[in-house]
């Protein structure tokens, strides 16, 4: 029942999670950049929505309207237009705004946190909760192993008889 | 119950301490993080040669400067415009360092008009030994400018050797911008003595 719900939670979770970055939304009009070749335009698009504007700190260039956002989309536009492939115009930007002008951070040293980061938290994660998984499991097996003094045995007996003796009771007030 | 007397693990504490070193090592980030200001993004451009460009003189559109004009001594070219109020703010600042002697180039980023800024120096006063006018902010945008003011810090060869974003201040100038702006003038000295002996 419990796993049940829990598995329902996690999918529907997951679910909702895959499909967040999808609708991005354009909140600047894009009508001015027209392009003859659909694949040039899909170039466009995917540029300006994964290059970041320096001035506004959390926008892409397609969803500002800083002028320098705008300044750099129509950068954007000409290099397409030109023929620049995607790895040049993102050159082009790293080269004079630094790695914060895209969204996605080259491996360095500097940057290792980001890449390595989550992946180190999972692993320390799933370590700490294994190793007290398993020192409970060991505890267990060793209460386990206990035996009972005579006391204790003679004293669970009793309570043991007790409890089906009530049991009885109810059985026959219940009929 | 059974007392956990005889089977401790040594790696306990080990468990206990990673996550508070972890934790400890996590403050110590944010904290810095919290007071460092995330407007302020390192150039991509600090080491590298002045990019190339064409541009025409603030007073005298018919004038085109190229880089050329940024080489052979060191100089400080400040990204300036009538609408940044900052600018307005720093103006009185870098006359002063003119009057002192420290070479000034401006580079006037995407302007209302040619006319406003050379009104306003006019009355607010040139610091500037010579004025670029960007008026499409194209030059800037090889600069890696994303706003005004900004002030980079040019050696004699022409190459970036540091950019400050926002005013440049009498504590700007003490702590950070003077000592660097000493240091370039020393080597300029230097080759200048060498090239001569």
């Amino acid at each position: 029942m419990i796993r049940k719900f829990f598995t329902a939670t996690f999918f529907s979770l997951a679910v909702v999670l895959l499909h967040a970055p999808v609708g991005v939304a354009h909140a600047v009009n894009l009508q001015a950049y027209q392009f003859d070749d659909p694949e040039r335009e899909a170039l466009f698009r995917d540029l300006i929505d994964e290059l970041r504007c320096p001035k506004c700190q959390n926008q892409a260039l397609s969803d500002s309207d800083a002028p320098l956002a705008k300044d750099l989309r129509d950068k954007t536009y000409e290099m397409v237009k030109a023929g620049a492939s995607k790895q040049e115009v993102i050159d082009f930007m790293v080269a004079r705004y630094g790695d914060f002008a895209h969204y996605q951070p080259p491996m360095k040293a500097s940057t290792s946190i980001l890449w390595w980061g989550p992946a180190l938290f999972v692993v320390l994660g799933v370590t700490a909760i294994s190793w007290r998984v398993m020192q409970l499991r060991r505890r267990r097996e060793l209460e386990g192993d206990e035996q009972l003094s005579a006391a204790e045995q003679a004293q669970l007996e009793r309570l043991q008889q007790e409890l089906a003796k009530q049991r009885g009771t109810d059985t026959e007030r219940a009929e | 119950m059974v007392e956990q007397t005889t089977e401790r693990s040594p790696w306990r504490w080990l468990v206990l301490g990673l996550p508070l070193a972890a934790f400890v090592l996590m403050v110590g980030f944010l904290l810095k993080a919290l007071f460092s200001d995330p407007t302020e993004l390192s150039s991509a451009l600090v080491g590298k040669p002045v990019p190339e460009f064409q541009l025409p003189d603030i007073y005298q559109p018919e004038k085109i400067y190229s880089e050329q004009v940024l080489k052979g001594q060191p100089l400080l070219l400040n990204v300036w415009a009538t609408w940044c109020p900052t600018c307005r703010a720093e103006h009185e600042y870098l006359n002063q360092l003119a009057a002192a002697g420290v070479a000034i180039v401006g580079l006037n980023y995407k302007d209302d008009s040619r006319a406003k800024a050379v009104n306003w120096l006019n009355t607010l006063g040139d610091p500037y030994v010579l004025n670029l006018f960007d008026a499409q902010g194209d030059v800037a945008i090889e600069f890696g400018v994303y706003g005004a003011p900004e002030t980079f810090m040019i050696d004699h060869h022409g190459q970036i050797r540091y950019r400050h974003v926002g005013d440049v201040n009498e504590r700007v100038w003490a702590n950070v911008l003077e000592p660097i702006y000493q240091q370039l003038f020393a080597d300029y000295q230097a080759e200048q003595q060498g090239g001569g002996a």
